[in-house]
């Protein structure tokens, strides 16, 4: 193929593999402080566009979209005083179940309020024509968005878990829950405190990749379960090997369409789950020392 | 047996009623119900969660709706066709123009996609079954969704629309399992007549020494593994025969209606097995058969209306946190007290934070 060819699908390649990394680290965030893999991480991400969709007709687009933040990590939160607070002590095993029935259970919600209309946000600058040259590869200028704002998050995030307090409480609470509550500090909180976290970033993430990919209610589990190959890839609980993992994959599903029928890009993920799962379940970047001593 | 009583009790009711019609219902309900016992005793006895098996219940059905559906006449120069045509294993029907077509028989589709379910699972479970926890959950659900994106993707398979026009299933003479209104008694009570046997099986299974290492297993794998039970061995055993229980399930299920389609490979399908499953309580054979046959007629009927995969997950939800033993145990089965009285009790236990 000709370089124009390649950049053109490796730009693809990053900018689905950098949403795939956002909901990694989704999950990486609530793996650590629970070790629950939630597995409604991908409806959080087609909340976050169905919601800033509806909020659009009302606001300007900006403020549509804090506010589709804001109420998704409402519901982040609501998710974990409501349910995972619940039980005196479940097995982290049961906890995962009820995530995947919870991703039923918000997809017939969302199927019910939205309808099975595909929908999208308006392109942030520009509209569907625009594009951008680079180096003989055709961008839209949304795919530069995608790009900035996943760095930003990434970027912000890792501000927050090394300089700031709560964030530091909260990797206390994933090295060992009992010491950081014997620190005095309020473990079920922070649990919560992840729970929003990672729904913010994925409702971020939904928002901006709204205008490229579409929005409809079952959008949510493909990203789901890729978000999941990516943050295993890269070794659960790694927020450097999400990107990374996630770059990857999304890089091998991009060039994948020149070999492969579209119809199998989708198994391309779950494949690379599979195999990493049975040959090295601590992924790429995860030592597999410290993933023997896990209890989970 | 006080099952087969009730089957056949429940088919006078629905004749005397004049309500046949639910008996379609119940038939496919049974079919369902096969793949659920199945996967019971894997959930149950052994202890491994599979959030994959409307995938085996797809092979099976798909495998079977491939074989019949082809018209062998049509190729009778390759080989193989041939060969079915020679010794017999092709049944010979007219088509609705009149032309003559052969297609492979039945019998010889459902050994055959019981033989590919059987590779299949075993291929994937030796892998499968070394990983734990939720590391199983995802990997089964992986299995389940890949499956469900070759069948959706492949011409083979009918791409979204499925395959259709599947022919009956003749057992012998004018018995035969098809959707044909006429034969819906008949029907009825070969589908339940394949769910008691398998039910028989898996019973038998449960009571013999073989069964009593599973329970061993599923207490404590370590201590089973220091007693000499080859647990890998049977974990992979019960692994293939709960598969094996989809897959017929699955291909009967195909010869009934007639057609298969992609939404019964889906993660949501799993996820209902799942359900129910753990709603009649875990290793409770005839508590799956009973909320199988419960909510599945009552899906069928469509009294959940569209609410039907909410409704599903929303148990699995509720099951897994409140009632994780399901709700047919000795201490809800008391009276409905019983179970308000467990449910707060489950209330008051709860304590600060999450940890298992």
């Amino acid at each position: 193929m000709t370089f124009e060819q390649f950049l053109q699908y490796a730009l693809s390649g990053i900018t689905m593999g950098s949403i795939y990394a956002i909901v990694a680290i989704g999950y990486n965030i609530i793996y650590n402080t629970t070790g629950i893999i939630n597995f409604a991480q991908g409806e959080f991400v087609m909340l976050g566009g169905m919601t800033a969709i509806s909020l659009n007709f009302f606001m300007p687009l900006p403020l549509a979209i804090a506010l589709s933040v804001a109420i998704v990590s409402l519901a982040g939160a609501s998710i974990d005083i409501l349910l995972i607070r619940r039980l005196k002590k479940p097995t982290v095993l049961n906890m995962t179940i009820v995530t995947i029935g919870l991703s039923t259970v918000i997809r017939e919600i969302a199927l019910h309020i939205w309808d099975e209309k595909v929908r999208s946000l308006p392109y942030f600058t520009g509209d569907e024509s625009t594009s951008i040259n680079i180096l003989g590869a055709y961008i839209s200028p949304q795919v530069l968005w995608v790009l900035g704002v996943s760095a930003v998050i990434v970027m912000l995030l890792s501000v927050f878990f090394r300089y700031t307090v709560p964030g530091r409480s909260m990797r206390a609470c994933s090295a060992n829950l009992m010491a950081a509550k014997l620190c005095g500090i309020n473990t079920k909180n922070m649990i919560t405190l992840s729970f929003v976290l990672s729904a913010a970033i994925g409702a971020l993430a939904g928002c901006v990749v709204s205008p490229i990919t579409m929005t409809q209610y079952d959008g949510g589990t493909p990203l789901a379960i890729k978000g999941f190959a990516v943050a295993i890839l890269g070794g659960l609980g790694n927020s450097t090997g999400a990107v990374v993992g996630g770059i990857m994959i999304g890089l091998l599903e991009a060039f994948s369409i020149s070999i492969l029928p579209l119809a199998y890009m989708d198994v391309i993920a779950i494949t690379i789950l599979l195999l990493i799962l049975f040959i090295k379940p601590s992924g790429l970047l995860g030592s597999s020392e410290v993933s023997a001593l896990k209890d989970y | 047996m006080l099952l087969a009583l009730a089957v056949v009790l429940f088919q006078a009711l629905a004749s005397i009623t004049g309500s046949e019609y639910v008996l379609t219902q119940m038939t496919m309900s049974g079919y369902y119900t096969l793949v659920i016992v199945g996967l019971t005793v894997l959930m149950g006895y052994t202890g491994q969660i599979s959030i994959g098996h409307a995938g085996f219940f797809a092979i099976g059905g798909y495998t079977t709706a491939v074989l019949t559906t082809k018209n062998l006449l049509a190729l009778q120069n390759s080989p193989l066709a041939a060969f079915l045509l020679k010794w017999g294993l092709a049944v010979h029907t007219t088509d609705p123009y009149g032309a003559m077509i052969a297609h492979v028989s039945p019998w010889v589709s459902l050994v055959v996609s019981v033989l590919i379910t059987m590779i299949i699972s075993f291929l994937i479970g030796i892998p499968i079954l070394k990983l734990k926890g939720h590391y199983l959950a995802m990997a089964t659900l992986g299995f389940g969704t890949i499956i469900y994106h070759l069948v959706l993707g492949s011409r083979l398979f009918g791409e979204a629309d499925g395959i259709s026009s599947v022919p009956s299933f003749v057992i012998a003479g004018p018995l035969r399992i098809t959707g044909d209104t006429s034969q819906r008694i008949a029907n009825y009570y070969i589908a339940w007549f394949i769910v008691i046997a398998g039910i028989v099986l898996l019973v038998n299974l449960i009571n013999s020494r073989a069964g009593r290492a599973l329970r061993a297993i599923h207490g404590s794998e370590d201590a089973a593994g220091a007693m000499g039970v080859n647990t890998a061995r049977y974990k992979l055993s019960i692994f293939v025969l709960s598969a094996v229980f989809a897959a017929v399930g699955g291909a009967l299920l195909t010869h009934f209606n007639g057609s298969i389609g992609p939404s019964e490979s889906s993660v949501v399908k799993s996820v209902r097995y799942v359900a129910i499953v753990a709603v009649g309580g875990m290793a409770n054979i005839w508590g799956s058969l009973t909320m199988g046959l419960l909510l599945n007629f009552l899906s069928l009927r469509g009294y959940l209306g569209s609410y039907d995969d909410a409704f599903f997950g929303l148990m699995l939800i509720v099951i897994m946190l409140f009632f994780p033993d399901g709700l047919l145990t000795r201490e809800t089965l008391g009276n409905a007290a019983g179970l308000i009285k467990s449910l707060k009790q489950r209330l008051a236990g709860k304590d600060k934070g999450v940890r298992k």
